[in-house]
């Protein structure tokens, strides 16, 4: 099986690859990329034209929910991997707050198994940082890493003492992963549905304040700092959280942030009509924390974009406010709005856009993808930049359309998705099988 | 003129004229419940649901009673008696009481935005009567409508809202409506009672309650929710009668001409004295009255016709 993806602007942030060039897949592997060999025009080749587009390795979103098992009707696995191919991602990292909880060996192989069979992109497990998430005790971390968990996190939820936080940073450390910490001080957070400010007060809703997550930061800076360990702060969305990840890193603490597209694409006035798709958590921040974030990402500060796709069933959405679950459903969106806040805007290049969402997730955790180097995995996206589309819930693949994008329009689009050389999207539409 | 909104869900985005027009409504409203028959066929064969999903005399009794003495059909629904108990959706509630004919849905509920959501779905008009800590606005009317009646105008007067401003959908109703209307408004309570950015909605808030005093025209004392002490907001109920509360002395401060308000239920003693509350300068009883009339107004304007009215 052979695949030619002729004459798109090649861009491979890990080998500082940009330029107009084929990519030549042979076996699921990348063979070459450069200019079209007459080897491969005379094979039986499918090609893909890729001319005034760009070619760029698979997308990773380093956080998402699959909500399976035990959330179905929200969100299933091939659901959600579809959502994942049309949204140009052809690798995820599933977050283990799933009923039960992925906190053990059993739990990861269902999941690798579950993916196996009905997965459109790849599935990595990210296994509990406690048992059952509920952090009193760790999980059986070293178990979950010797079958393929690629990072441990309790999100969904803070771990709320400290020592628990420290042991496990040290013991994650040990098996060779990054604990991924979901920021929030669970006291101060109380209640709370919205971001504390203005808005939370003009809406009389219950605000949660940004020192609930900057609390938590700091926290984890430092417990990463004492014990030498590696940390990364999942969905930061707070000015102050960037300013305290920014001196950690400074003073070589290894620690990294994510930032997540509706933190860059909205703010906490888009509540304003208490629509429950703005329901997020973290919430919707303050102008300034939007304009921090940006700042932090062009800096290099943050150097990681993830999804936290989070779906919800409607009914579940179709609720008062303060009933609502948290969450966005965003794999499909992710592009787009990154494009629109931070490329459109001047904030990053399109490769620091590219190694973002490529190579930086894929080092962070010791993950195959993320480049398009000789030898790897064909994982291969391909973008449309001149392509405008207003988003609709027609064609949608995820089963939560949770979604607060409904009616924007939006300009560059993934169309292909290659996902081991095969083909999962071509012009849009997600291919059968 | 006549009300250009299909409901009304807060004072925030009103205009002037509307909320004139409806203080201007209740006056002929008012004498109504002053004839010994209260009754005008103005609403006949309009119906009316209250749906309550908080605890409520007043306020429900205050609805229920606009919408009898217009002849309108009314229905109680109390959330704790109902198909809610049972897990039915707000929506779905909605949706069958509007499936049933109801031109005006008036809803009180513990979460803010719930009218809002409910007005997305159904036909029938929603009243707001009080969502969270959102909006309040026929409190907010009924308060204003009492201002105007004792001191003839809004504009330029400077009223003064003391205490719980943070939990309080009242403080925001009176805020919006009073600036609208051209009234100057302070803020005063503990400041974990004050919420953030408070003063960006166009007010001067306040700790020291003897400056928030200072040459009020107005000052309208809020409820204190008493179980806030359990959570920590302020010491004890002793130190914020203390700090807080309302009396005599402190009054000093206002005009002379201070008028006081309260929407009740009183902790007497507490936020306000007993002698401030019965004095004369209170209209604490006027402005139950002025709350039924305020309400017969807004049910007019959404669905009533003006026979029986004199204007």
């Amino acid at each position: 099986m052979e695949l030619l993806i002729k004459g798109g602007r090649v861009i491979d942030p890990a080998n500082g690859v940009d330029q107009i060039a084929d990519v030549y897949i042979e076996n699921g592997v990348i063979k070459a990329v450069g200019n079209s060999t007459g080897e491969a025009a005379s094979k039986q080749v499918q090609v893909i034209d890729a001319t005034g587009k760009l070619v760029i390795p698979g997308l990773i979103d380093i956080h998402c929910h699959l909500r399976e098992p035990g959330g179905e009707a929200k969100e299933t696995i091939a659901a959600g991997t579809r959502a994942a191919a049309r949204g140009g991602f052809t690798a995820v990292c599933a977050m283990p707050n799933t009923n039960p909880v992925c906190d053990s060996q059993t739990g990861v192989e269902f999941l690798k198994a579950r993916a196996q069979a009905t997965g459109s992109v790849r599935v990595y497990p990210i296994g509990a940082i406690t048992k059952g998430s509920s952090g009193q005790e760790l999980a059986e971390m070293a178990d979950m890493a010797a079958c393929g968990a690629v990072a441990f996190s309790d999100d969904g939820k803070p771990v709320p003492r400290s020592d628990i936080m420290r042991l496990a940073m040290s013991y994650a450390q040990m098996v060779g992963k990054v604990i991924i910490s979901h920021c929030e001080d669970p006291e101060l957070a109380k209640d709370g549905v919205m971001h504390e400010g203005y808005w939370s007060t003009v809406l009389g809703l219950r605000g949660i304040p940004a020192a609930a997550e900057e609390i938590m930061v700091a926290r984890e800076i430092l417990l990463a700092e004492s014990v030498g360990a590696p940390v990364h702060i999942a969905h930061v969305s707070t000015a102050g959280s960037v300013e305290l990840i920014r001196q950690a890193r400074q003073r070589g603490v290894d620690v990294t942030g994510e930032v997540c597209p509706h933190h860059l694409a909205l703010t906490d006035r888009a509540v304003e009509g208490f629509d429950t798709s703005t329901k997020v958590n973290p919430p919707l921040r303050a102008d300034k924390d939007r304009e921090a974030l940006k700042q932090g990402l062009k800096e290099g500060v943050l150097t990681i974009l993830a999804t936290d796709h989070a779906p919800h069933t409607a009914e579940e959405k179709a609720r008062e406010y303060n009933y609502a679950p948290f969450g966005i459903s965003g794999l499909e969106t992710a592009w787009p709005l990154y494009w629109k806040e931070l490329i459109e805007t001047g904030c990053l290049t399109v490769n620091e856009l590219v190694a973002m969402l490529t190579v930086n997730p894929a080092r962070r955790l010791g993950l195959a993808g993320g480049t398009l180097t000789v030898g790897s995995p064909a994982d291969v996206t391909v973008i449309d930049t001149e392509r405008k589309e207003t988003v609709t819930l027609e064609g949608w693949q995820s089963k939560g359309r949770n979604t607060p994008f409904v009616g924007w329009t939006l300009q560059s689009w993934p169309v292909t998705t290659i996902v081991g050389g095969r083909v999962v999207m071509i012009d849009r539409q997600l291919v059968q099988g | 003129m006549s009300w250009r909104h299909k409901d009304l869900l807060g004072l925030r985005g009103l205009e002037k004229k509307d909320i004139e027009l409806i203080l201007d409504t209740a006056a002929p409203m008012k004498d109504i419940i002053g004839r010994d028959i209260k009754k005008v066929p103005t609403m006949r064969g309009k119906s009316v649901v209250c749906l309550f999903y908080e605890a409520s005399t007043r306020t429900r009794t205050s609805f229920e009673l606009a919408g009898k003495y217009m002849s309108a059909d009314t229905v109680n629904i109390a959330a704790s008696s109902s198909s809610v108990v049972k897990g039915e959706s707000l929506i779905d509630t909605g949706k069958t009481i509007d499936a049933m004919g109801t031109d005006i849905i008036i809803i009180r509920h513990g979460a803010s935005g719930a009218p809002h959501l409910l007005a997305k779905h159904v036909k029938a008009r929603i009243v707001n009567a009080g969502d969270g800590a959102h909006e309040h606005p026929t409190q907010a009317l009924l308060d204003m409508f009492t201002i105007r009646e004792r001191k003839g105008t809004l504009q330029g007067l400077t009223v003064t809202i003391l205490g719980d401003i943070f939990h309080s959908r009242v403080a925001r109703s009176n805020i919006w409506g009073l600036r609208t209307m051209g009234a100057d408004v302070r803020v005063c309570g503990p400041s974990t009672l004050l919420p953030p950015d408070i003063a960006e909605l166009g007010v001067k808030a306040y700790t020291r309650i003897d400056e928030a005093l200072e040459g009020a025209d107005v000052v309208n004392v809020l409820r204190l929710q008493l179980e806030r002490q359990q959570k920590g907001l302020f010491p004890t109920i002793r130190e914020y009668a203390r700090t807080f509360g309302l009396n005599q002395e402190r009054l000093k401060r206002c005009k002379p001409d201070v008028l006081v308000l309260h929407p009740g239920p009183m902790n007497r003693g507490v936020e306000i004295a007993d002698d401030v509350a019965d004095a004369d300068f209170a209209a604490i009883e006027e402005q139950v009255t002025n709350g039924v009339a305020v309400r017969m107004a807004i049910l007019y304007l959404m669905g009533g016709t003006s026979s029986g009215i004199a204007h």
